[in-house]
């Protein structure tokens, strides 16, 4: 499969790039690992005429962790993450979801930045981000905004990030009681169904509980409803958090594919949500 | 555009087009045909190859993206005269039957063992999540790439496909009568 005809240009910093990107007007797409982009040009559901390689651009790789701060570079890749003991440590909701993205040479090559302005309805991070309640930082000609990860994802392949912008760093508290289960799709490895849960934790019962759900909607969302249901649950008490995990994906139409019908993947999102919640509740 | 990049330990130059893709690069600019290409979707591997060292699907690179790194192959991963550990492990332990996946799945095994050179059978595995195999059931491949980490991590020295596989003498002896090999109930019945 050939994509259409593009021309491709370098850009060496965040600045560059904002310029190259005013200058080619809305028909330029930043690519960075272009693991989204790149088979979206081959099937032609992208077509755009310049694309701007920001891969390069040094500033924008990397995990820090500063006291209770984890920040993340837009483009750092997915194998960095999955291979880093100070995410498994500080924030095991993307760890795993990194570990269990794609496949080794997707890992390789595709970033957080990009899996996440591609704003996929089906991907991990949209989940994992929005739990963490994570901090989208936007660079643009006029400066730099902060989004939350709730107002970051719109909708199906829909982000509020500006055509003339630059996603360039992610940052959350830690959250070492966090974790991320899915059904992943057996050829896609996409989820099918995909629960973040972070959990304060105080002698054995959830404080308070952040769960969020990808793969079932046009977009991750929240499950307010479970979050209610499980504080003041014994984390270890598996019939109770089972009961509080309960109608998780209530309210939310689901998706149907040849896959997974809606009322499967509305099904799946319970019992993914209860071991997404033990899972967070254990030791890492 | 003018792209330099380095393939096999060799400097290539190259006069593309921005959207020809790395697989494609390689396989009709520079003539490394051992890059397959399967499902040109991201999904099977058989288009793998190390840039910088680490396994990528090359049908999901763009040529452009290369420019000023480098690309190994598996002609860069071993030949006929030394045959790389994991190519004659794939070899003595059946991990291949058409062949189509083999080379993308041997350089997904390079960097694999680079990676973790005593992998359990779960972990082999997990590192070959992205390489799909739809003849051997990768029973045999699993074993391969065990066999190779064993070899790698004694040091074995690397053989040549003669050494492995050598053309049969010709036999001295005339070959055996048609009636010595016919059953003796056969034989009676002829008779």
């Amino acid at each position: 499969m050939i994509p259409a005809a593009f021309d491709y240009v370098r850009a060496t910093s965040v600045e560059d790039a904002i310029r190259l990107l005013e200058q080619h007007g809305d028909d330029a797409k930043l690519l960075a690992g272009g693991h989204s982009l790149i088979p979206m040009m081959k099937l032609r559901l992208a077509a755009p005429a310049v694309l701007i390689d920001i891969a390069g651009i040094p500033q924008l790789d990397g995990i820090r962790v500063s006291g209770n701060r984890v920040t993340i570079g837009a483009l750092t890749k997915h194998a960095a993450l999955a291979a880093s003991d100070d995410l498994r440590k500080n924030a095991g909701a993307l760890y795993d979801a990194a570990n269990d993205l794609g496949d080794p040479q997707v890992r390789n090559r595709g970033t957080i930045g990009g899996a996440s302005a591609h704003g996929d309805p089906s991907a991990d991070y949209p989940a994992v981000l929005q739990a963490l309640e994570a901090t989208f930082t936007l660079t643009g000609k006029s400066g730099r905004r902060e989004l939350r990860a709730a107002d970051f994802f719109r909708g199906m392949f829909d982000t509020a990030l500006d055509p003339h912008e630059v996603l360039t760093q992610i940052a959350f508290d830690a959250a070492p009681n966090s974790a991320y289960v899915k059904f992943h799709h057996p050829a896609s490895h996409y989820a099918v169904v995909g629960v973040a849960a972070a959990l304060t934790l105080s002698g054995g019962k959830i404080g308070s509980a952040r769960v969020a759900i990808t793969g079932i909607g046009d977009s991750a969302f929240r499950a307010s409803g479970v979050e209610a249901a499980l504080q003041g649950v014994t984390a270890s008490d598996e019939a109770a958090v089972r009961a509080a995990c309960a109608g998780a994906a209530r309210g939310v139409t689901a998706r149907s594919d040849t896959f997974a019908s809606a009322s499967y993947r509305t099904a799946m999102a319970d019992v993914f949500a209860a071991r997404a919640v033990t899972r967070a509740a254990s030791s890492r | 555009m003018q792209i330099d990049l380095t393939v096999n330990g060799k400097r290539a130059s190259l006069d593309v087009e921005p959207r020809l893709l790395l697989a494609h690069a390689l396989r009709d600019y520079l003539n490394l045909t051992g890059t397959h290409i399967g499902c040109d979707t991201s999904s099977c591997g058989a288009c793998t190859v190390l840039l910088d060292g680490v396994s990528v699907k090359s049908c999901t690179v763009f040529a452009v993206q290369a420019s000023g790194h480098a690309v190994t192959t598996i002609e860069g991963i071993g030949n006929a005269d030394s045959l790389h550990p994991m190519q004659e492990a794939f070899w003595s332990a059946h991990g291949l039957q058409c062949g189509y996946c083999t080379t993308g799945m041997i350089v997904s095994a390079v960097d694999l063992l680079q990676r973790n050179p005593d992998p359990s059978d779960d972990e082999i595995r997990a590192g070959l999540e992205g390489n799909l195999c739809r003849c051997t059931g990768y029973e045999n491949i699993v074993k391969a790439v065990r066999a190779a980490g064993a070899a790698m991590r004694s040091g074995e020295a690397r053989h040549s496909v003669n050494e492995l596989m050598p053309i049969h003498p010709p036999r001295e002896e005339p070959p055996p009568s048609g009636e010595g090999i016919i059953p003796q109930q056969l034989q009676e019945t002829k008779a």
